[in-house]
């Protein structure tokens, strides 16, 4: 039977490029920035990672396809190293690959990096793709903001929130996910916004305006991870350990059966029950100190409180009051700082280390929550805990 | 010989309108000869439609319950979209017709219409579901960019009990006077002056062909109830006098509503005079173009029971103006506009992909899983339904007929579309299946999740680099009537 990887993995180091338009960077500048941080931060040497797993997503106009660009950027020793994508939980992907390996007890040290170089395009925006041979035939050429907008109207036909209200709750998402962004140096956007700007802002996918969609970034973060046994005896006390990570993939039901409305994420409600049940919370909303939700389109970020409540929840508001446990020290929701991928991970861990410092730094944290991605890749909720496991 | 003619009729003419007036206020500072024209309106395709999509959409507004599937396709047009790849055959897929039925392009004239009709009504068996649909360009500032219009009219032609309409002759002339011409290679036709094509076109060619048509039927001119001419209504009215028929059974020429619909309109305004004719009158259908065709048709009892879908007069009812004469020069392709480097997008077709999935992308055909019941899009080997996921258990049920709702919606202005914003959503047919959807003939704003849709075919993507359009159906909200 197996028995999940709680308490199995532990981060050792974590490494994060600064996010932004990095004009003076292409991937290769953005991997090597995050894991020289990484590396330092794990106090190894490259040579004992015994393997690595890359996400990106937007390979066309970076990297292109394999894991060579990966390996030829760090002159890996000829390890195995992957390539993953799984649309916006590649990051996870890539840190699902470097846990799994340790956990297995297949590697002593893993890397996982996720990396995108988006502003290669050469214009706004995520670059246009396509959805596959025979959906390019049917589907409509939806943008990510389009994608997501869509849950917005459905929610509102739902609950009877009337729209108006609907905005106001978003803008107060985007509002505080600037706030955060202004507090975090390696943040893309710095600047605070008010309530008013992200109200008034152009609409990119009715309903979402310009301030409830993310931006688009460079950027890079980096993960090394090992056993705690192994983490202890480099003498490391204050680790963070991974009490579960679990990935939900749509199987096309949402999209084409009469069973969903429409109005949110059921793969997050998946992979957050398995993940609540793999590390042994029972009352989200009592022992979570921390829930990232995920960044893409504001709708998203407000799946905290549906994570807070676990699945089968009631309505639940689209928002967050000061004080809610999702707000204490919540730089979650960081649509400002491209909250995505492997970054995600790396900013819940920054605020669990004891030995950080800073504005944004958590005292006694308790496991937190990573968020989830969309469509199709659903639910990646990792937890971290301040308290070194018992093994 | 048996008696052949009409079994069923329809038409179409697309929602947009474009008032002559805003036509003239654009472009009065290059002819303001314009502003004299400027009276009424004239349609226009939107951005995704084509002869091909109209024609679609006119045979389905034909009511063909009860009556056998047709053996032959004819699809008559001089702008069809492709000059090599059967057309009809595109046409059979979109309407679910068997795929042994003949089918037959017929181009190459304003007269291409009713040379198919001529034809259908001339094999000695077998009927054919005959349909003409224009979509002609016209250059900005061009007497033809006021008059033209673009529609579709379709017929099922054949015999029977349940004729409609019978035709009691026909006779054609074909003789080249050259009114107008386009080149294989031309966008835009090449006109010669009025007043020659109406002395020596109209008012010569058509009463010797109709006159010719009378004589050999023993047929007397004040006879005839209705005459539908397909030329301007000034020379339509001389031709009342010139012909002898009753002027008060001249058929409205649309200009005010549609305008000329090329090789569409005869039978375009045969269809509106069809859908409100009573039984026992004789229609005289005349054909113009290197030649004339000349019809009697004389209609029986059981026209009064019939009606298509909407008909033309329900067609030119739904109707939405296009205020925007730049935007319609560019739906239309008349002027360049920079669409941004997110349009640059490739767009190539997988054939072989489309080819293996073609009922379902042209045919718009789903799934029904025969283990649970559930009606889904695409038909795929294991079931959508979560409680279900059999494998093998689908067979193949057409929703195209079916009207649905809208789930979730978005406006989205960032995509790349010819007709900002992108609109599309979450349906739900009355079958059960859900599809995420582009959604077409909407205005921005109207949007609601609960919308009542219905299906049209319609151009799904222009792939600009290879110039191959491809096609698939779109949502529309259904109007209060």
């Amino acid at each position: 039977m197996a028995e999940g990887i709680r308490d199995k993995v532990a981060i050792l180091g974590m490494g994060c490029a600064r996010f932004g338009e990095r004009w003076d960077a292409g991937p290769e500048e953005l991997m090597l920035e995050a894991f020289t941080e990484a590396l330092d931060d794990a106090g190894i040497e490259r040579d004992q990672i015994d393997a690595a797993w890359f996400g990106v997503f937007f390979d066309e106009q970076s990297v292109g396809k394999s894991a060579l660009p990966l390996s030829i950027a760090l002159r890996l020793p000829n390890i195995p190293v992957s390539r993953v994508e799984n649309l916006c939980a590649t990051g996870s992907e890539a840190l699902r690959g470097a846990v799994y390996a340790v956990a297995s007890g297949a590697c002593d040290f893993a890397l996982a990096l996720g990396m995108e170089k988006l502003k290669d395009v050469g214009y706004a925006g995520l670059p246009e793709r396509s959805k596959g041979s025979f959906d390019d035939l049917y589907v409509p050429s939806y943008t990510a903001p389009g994608a997501f907008a869509q849950l917005a109207g459905a929610y509102a036909a739902r609950t009877g929130m009337k729209m108006e209200d609907l905005k106001r709750a978003m803008a107060h998402v985007s509002w505080k996910s600037h706030q955060n962004g202004a507090l975090n140096p390696k943040a893309h956007l710095q600047r605070p916004i008010t309530m008013e700007q992200a109200l008034e802002a152009p609409m990119v996918a009715y309903p979402l305006g310009l301030y409830d969609c993310c931006g688009v970034s460079d950027g890079a973060a980096c993960a090394i991870v090992t056993t705690p046994k192994l983490a202890r005896s480099l003498g490391r006390k204050d680790m963070v350990a991974i009490k579960a990570l679990q990935l939900a993939v749509s199987n096309g039901a949402e999209a084409g059966h009469s069973s969903w409305d429409g109005s949110y994420s059921l793969t997050t409600r998946v992979a957050a029950e398995r993940a609540y049940a793999e590390a042994g919370i029972t009352d989200p909303r009592e022992e979570l100190d921390l829930i990232a939700g995920h960044d893409r389109v504001l709708g998203i970020d407000g799946e905290g409180p549906e994570l807070l409540a676990g699945p089968d929840q009631g309505e639940h508001p689209v928002h967050d009051q000061p004080g809610d446990r999702v707000r204490r020290g919540d730089l979650g929701g960081g649509l400002v700082r491209h909250e995505r991928g492997v970054k995600r991970h790396h900013d819940r861990h920054e605020q669990c280390r004891g030995d950080r410092q800073g504005d944004h730094h958590l005292d006694e944290v308790e496991p937190a929550s990573g968020g989830a991605s969309p469509r199709g890749c659903r639910g990646t909720c990792g937890r971290t805990h301040s308290e070194p496991p018992s093994v | 010989m048996k008696e052949r003619g009409i079994l069923a009729f329809g038409g179409y003419v697309p929602r947009l309108r474009l008032r002559r007036e805003t036509i003239a206020d654009a472009l009065a500072w290059l002819n303001p000869g314009l502003k004299s024209q400027a009276n009424g309106e004239r349609s226009t395709c939107a951005w995704d439609e084509d002869s091909l999509t109209m024609a679609v959409e006119a045979a389905r507004d034909c009511r063909l319950d009860g009556l056998d599937a047709p053996d032959n396709l004819v699809l008559a047009s001089t702008t069809l979209p492709f000059a090599d790849r059967d057309n009809a055959a595109v046409v059979t897929e979109a309407l679910d017709l068997p795929e042994h039925i003949n089918t037959l392009d017929i181009s190459s004239s304003q007269r291409a219409g009713t040379a198919g009709l001529a034809n259908a009504l001339g094999a000695a068996t077998g009927s054919s579901l005959l349909i003409a649909s224009d979509c002609r360009e016209t250059r900005p500032a061009s007497p033809l960019e006021m008059q033209t219009g673009h529609g579709a009219a379709a017929m099922l032609v054949g015999e029977g009990k349940q004729l409609l309409a019978r035709c009691l002759g026909h006779r054609a002339v074909s003789r080249d006077l050259v009114d107008h011409y386009r080149s294989q290679s031309s966008r835009f036709d090449y006109t010669l002056e009025d007043r020659w094509v109406r002395d020596e076109g109209f008012f010569k060619i058509i009463p010797e062909t109709v006159s010719a048509l009378l004589k050999e039927l023993g047929a007397k001119p004040d006879s005839i109830d209705h005459i539908i001419l397909p030329t301007p209504a000034r020379v339509a009215k001389r031709l009342c006098k010139i012909l002898g028929v009753k002027e008060t059974g001249l058929a409205d020429d649309l200009a005010a509503q549609c305008g000329h619909t090329g090789a569409a309109h005869p039978l375009l305004l045969l269809t509106a005079t069809l859908e409100q004719v009573a039984p026992g009158a004789k229609i005289l259908l005349v054909g113009f173009g290197q030649g004339a065709d000349a019809f009697l048709f004389e209609t029986s009892k059981q026209i009064a029971s019939y009606q298509p879908r909407l008909g033309v007069a329900g067609h030119l009812q739904r109707r939405h103006e296009e205020s925007n004469y730049v935007r319609y020069l560019s739906h239309r392709g008349l002027v360049s506009v920079d669409r941004g480097n997110r349009a640059e997008f490739d767009n190539r077709a997988a054939l072989t992909t489309f080819y293996r999935k073609r009922d379902m992308v042209t045919g718009f055909k789903g799934g029904r899983c025969e283990a649970c019941g559930t009606v889904q899009f695409p038909r795929a080997a294991m079931c959508v339904n979560p409680e279900c996921r059999a494998m093998d258990t689908q067979t193949t049920i057409s929703l195209s007929g079916m009207t649905g709702q809208v789930k979730s919606f978005t406006e989205d202005w960032l995509a790349a579309t010819p007709n900002p914003p992108l609109q599309y959503g979450n349906i739900e047919l009355e079958g059960g299946a859900n599809i995420m959807m582009e959604i077409t003939d909407c205005e921005p704003g109207t949007l609601k999740v609960g919308t009542v849709v219905e299906m049209r075919f319609r151009i799904k993507a222009v792939d600009e680099k290879r110039d191959f359009t491809r096609y698939f159906w779109k949502p529309s909200p259904v109007e209060e009537q």
